[in-house]
């Protein structure tokens, strides 16, 4: 088992800020357009965290043109360029899979003082 | 040249490809595995050479055993494998064997012995599709239908799929590639299940089917 534990630990990025649920962040993300690599950056709100060593993912939401739109992203993927965070939010839970069924006002999270 | 070895496998796991995609891979420790005896096909009658797998302490071998061991000076192991191969030439008793014949992105084939499920059904040993769970079927719902004619042939035939124990035998998934390989722990980390539980005994070996590929990663190119 240590030996998975070691290998696991080589692979961890040290260098991701402390984000939870309800948080806004920006995540810039290295795409590959054939040889190039351009970053993408994805703003939203963190609805969901699941931890893990390397397994670790989360999941960003946002409104675009008056779409949902989520992406899961692996919390320790190289490709991860940097994550921002932009504000955090006050939530009472975990998992914000409550913010899918409301829109404009109602989607509204509070920032933390 | 020798291209096997004897490993355990320690698990599964996962890690990040060239690309960032993620490569479900599992972990065996493959060796260091020292030479117990080189068969000659003028005294054995085959060419082969036996490697043993990790390392025993001398009190708890039998004396036969100790003395096989012996004249490898190398020490006792738990476990000895042989292996056949065309020219023993280059091996001497005691040699050691370590994973460095391998390379990043080749093929091997993996045996070990598959986890013991016990008794099982049809379906799940042979994979039937059972009865249909509604339409008047009266508790009938996975079994294996008919085992056989009347008259003739008045016998089931020899052979037939029934329940019966499954699992815990020899298995060998082919064609399984090595995406990564650490030389200082004898790790090497093959792309997707191998067969067994974790801490049994496995066989790498060179694929007979396939031959060197791409590097791990860049086969599947993910669209975004």
């Amino acid at each position: 088992m240590n030996a998975i534990e070691n290998l696991e630990k080589e692979q961890l990025r040290m260098d991701i800020p402390d984000f939870k649920p309800g948080d806004t962040v920006k995540v810039n993300f290295k795409i590959q357009e054939g040889d190039k690599e351009r970053i993408q950056v994805f703003e939203g709100v963190v609805i969901r965290l699941r931890r893990g060593n390397t397994r670790g993912t989360f999941t960003v939401r946002k409104v675009s043109y008056g779409i949902g739109v989520e992406r899961i992203f692996p919390l320790h993927s190289p490709y991860i360029d940097k994550i921002e965070v932009v504000s955090r939010g006050r939530v009472r839970r975990s998992r914000l899979y409550y913010l899918r069924g409301r829109k404009g006002k109602a989607a509204r999270i509070k920032e933390k003082r | 040249m020798l291209k096997s070895i004897v490993g355990r496998k320690l698990g599964m796991t996962q890690i990040f490809g060239d690309n960032g995609n993620i490569i479900p891979v599992t972990v065996i420790e493959a060796g260091p595995c020292a030479v117990i005896q080189v068969k000659t096909k003028e005294k054995e009658g085959y060419n082969a050479l036996q490697l043993g797998f990790m390392k025993k302490k001398p009190q708890r071998v039998n004396r036969p055993l100790t003395g096989h061991f012996s004249k490898s000076g190398t020490g006792p192991f738990y476990h000895l494998k042989e292996f056949p191969i065309d020219e023993v030439g280059e091996y001497t008793v005691g040699q050691e064997i370590t994973l460095e014949t391998f390379s990043v992105g080749e093929f091997v084939d993996i045996t070990g012995t598959s986890k013991g499920k016990g008794f099982t059904g049809v379906i799940k040993r042979h994979g039937f599709r059972g009865s249909k769970s509604s339409h008047g079927v009266h508790e009938y719902f996975r079994h294996g239908g008919s085992i056989g004619s009347s008259a003739y042939p008045s016998k089931t035939l020899k052979g037939k799929k029934m329940p019966g124990r499954h699992g815990n035998s020899r298995v060998t998934t082919q064609n399984l590639q090595i995406v990564d390989i650490k030389p200082d722990s004898n790790l090497l980390l093959i792309k997707g299940a191998v067969p067994g539980s974790i801490n049994s005994i496995v066989i790498i070996r060179e694929a007979t089917k396939k031959r060197s590929g791409e590097k791990p990663g860049e086969a599947v190119q993910e669209d975004e």
